[in-house]
C-alpha cells in the first residue's frame, strides 16, 4: 500500500483496524515496563527523594502535549497547502487529546511542585507558556464546535494552529530564556543528558510508552471523525433526497402541490 | 500521609498524580469507545433506512 493510498479515509480505517492490536501491546507493555523501573528500579533521588517519580509522568506527558501541537501545525499545512483530506480529520482527532495530556502535565507538576517548591503554582515563563498552550487547546475546540461546516472550520483552525506554534519553542526555550524557578533541559540538551542512567532508563521507557498510547488515542479518534463526517455527509443526502422527493411530487402531480406546500411549510 | 505505601513523606503527592493520569487516560479511552459506538449506532440506523455510502440517489424520474 503507497503512502497516498491512506488519504482514502476507507483504506484508512482498515489499516487502523490491522495496527491497533500491535499498538495496544506496545502501549501496555512499555508502560507496564516503565512502571515497575519507576517505583522499583530507579533510586530515590538525592534531594527530592521519592518525589522524582512523579517525573515519570510530568515529563512524557509534557513532551505529548508539544509533540502533539507540532503534529497539529504539521496536519495544517496539510489542510491549507496541500489539502489532504485526512488533515483536518487528524488535527480535529489530536485537540482533546493533546489538551488532556497538557492538563496532566499542569497537574503533576503542581503535585510535584508544592512538596519541593512549597508552592502548587507560580507565574513563572515555563509554566505560564504551558498554561497558554492548554488554553489555546481548549480554544481550538471551542473553535472545532463553533462552525458547522468541517471545511471551514478545518481551515479556521489551521491558522489559529500555526499562529500558536509560536509558543512551542517558547515553551522549550523559556527555561534558557528567562530566570525560572522550572529546572533548565536535563534530556533533550546540546551536551547529553544530565540525568544518571538509572533514572534516564525508566523515564525513557514511559516516554515511549506514552508515545505508543498517544498514537493508539490518536487513530481511535481519527476513525471515529472518519465516521462522524461519513454520518454527516449520508444525513445529508437524506435531507436531499427528501427535499427532492417533495419537489418531484410537486412537478409529477399538481393536485398535490398543496400538500407538498404544506409539508414544507410544517418543516420550517 | 507520611511514608504512604513506602514512598516517603510526599506519598500523597506521587500517588495523586498517579491516579489523576490514570483518570485522565481512562477517560480519554471511555470517550472514544463511547462515541465509536454512538457513530457505528448511527451509520446502522441511516443504512436500515436505505441511505448507505453504496445506495443511489434517487434521481426525479424514479420518485415520479
Amino acid at each position: 500500500m503507497a503512502l497516498i493510498d491512506l488519504a482514502n479515509p476507507t483504506r484508512f480505517i482498515a489499516l487502523v483496524e490491522r495496527v491497533l492490536p500491535v499498538l495496544v501491546a506496545l502501549s501496555i507493555g512499555f508502560i507496564a515496563l516503565g512502571l515497575y523501573q519507576a517505583f522499583f528500579v530507579a533510586p530515590e533521588d538525592y534531594q527530592q527523594g521519592d518525589t522524582v517519580r512523579i517525573m515519570f509522568i510530568h515529563v512524557p506527558a509534557a513532551w505529548l502535549s508539544l509533540f502533539c501541537w507540532s503534529m497539529m501545525s504539521v496536519s495544517a499545512l496539510g489542510t491549507l497547502v496541500w489539502r489532504h483530506p485526512l488533515s483536518d480529520v487528524a488535527a480535529k482527532a489530536a485537540v482533546p487529546i493533546g489538551a488532556a495530556f497538557t492538563f496532566v502535565c499542569l497537574v503533576t507538576g503542581s503535585l510535584w511542585g508544592k512538596p519541593m517548591w512549597g508552592t502548587w503554582w507560580m507565574w513563572d515563563a515555563r509554566l505560564t507558556s504551558v498554561l497558554v498552550l492548554f488554553i489555546m487547546y481548549l480554544g481550538l475546540a471551542a473553535l472545532w464546535s463553533t462552525i458547522e461546516d468541517p471545511i471551514r472550520a478545518g481551515k479556521a483552525a489551521a491558522i489559529l494552529t500555526l499562529v500558536g506554534f509560536v509558543n512551542i519553542p517558547i515553551i522549550k526555550f523559556s527555561v534558557d530564556w528567562w530566570n525560572t524557578l522550572h529546572q533548565p533541559a536535563s534530556v533533550f540538551r546540546a551536551g547529553g543528558p544530565t540525568i544518571h542512567s538509572s533514572i534516564l532508563w525508566p523515564l525513557l521507557i514511559m516516554a515511549i510508552g506514552f508515545t505508543f498510547l498517544f498514537t493508539t488515542l490518536h487513530l481511535l479518534a481519527m476513525r471515529n471523525e472518519i465516521l462522524r463526517r461519513r454520518l454527516r455527509t449520508l444525513r445529508m443526502m437524506e435531507a436531499a433526497r427528501s427535499d427532492s422527493s417533495v419537489a418531484t411530487t410537486t412537478t409529477a402531480a399538481p393536485s398535490t402541490a398543496k400538500l407538498g406546500a404544506a409539508i414544507e411549510a410544517g418543516a420550517e | 500521609m507520611s511514608t504512604l505505601l513506602g514512598l516517603g513523606n510526599h506519598g500523597g503527592f506521587i500517588l495523586a498524580a498517579y491516579g489523576l493520569t490514570l483518570l485522565v487516560v481512562a477517560g480519554l479511552v471511555g470517550w472514544i469507545l463511547v462515541d465509536h459506538r454512538e457513530q457505528k449506532r448511527a451509520l446502522a440506523d441511516l443504512e436500515r433506512r436505505g441511505i448507505g455510502r453504496r445506495s443511489r440517489p434517487q434521481g426525479r424520474g424514479e420518485a415520479a
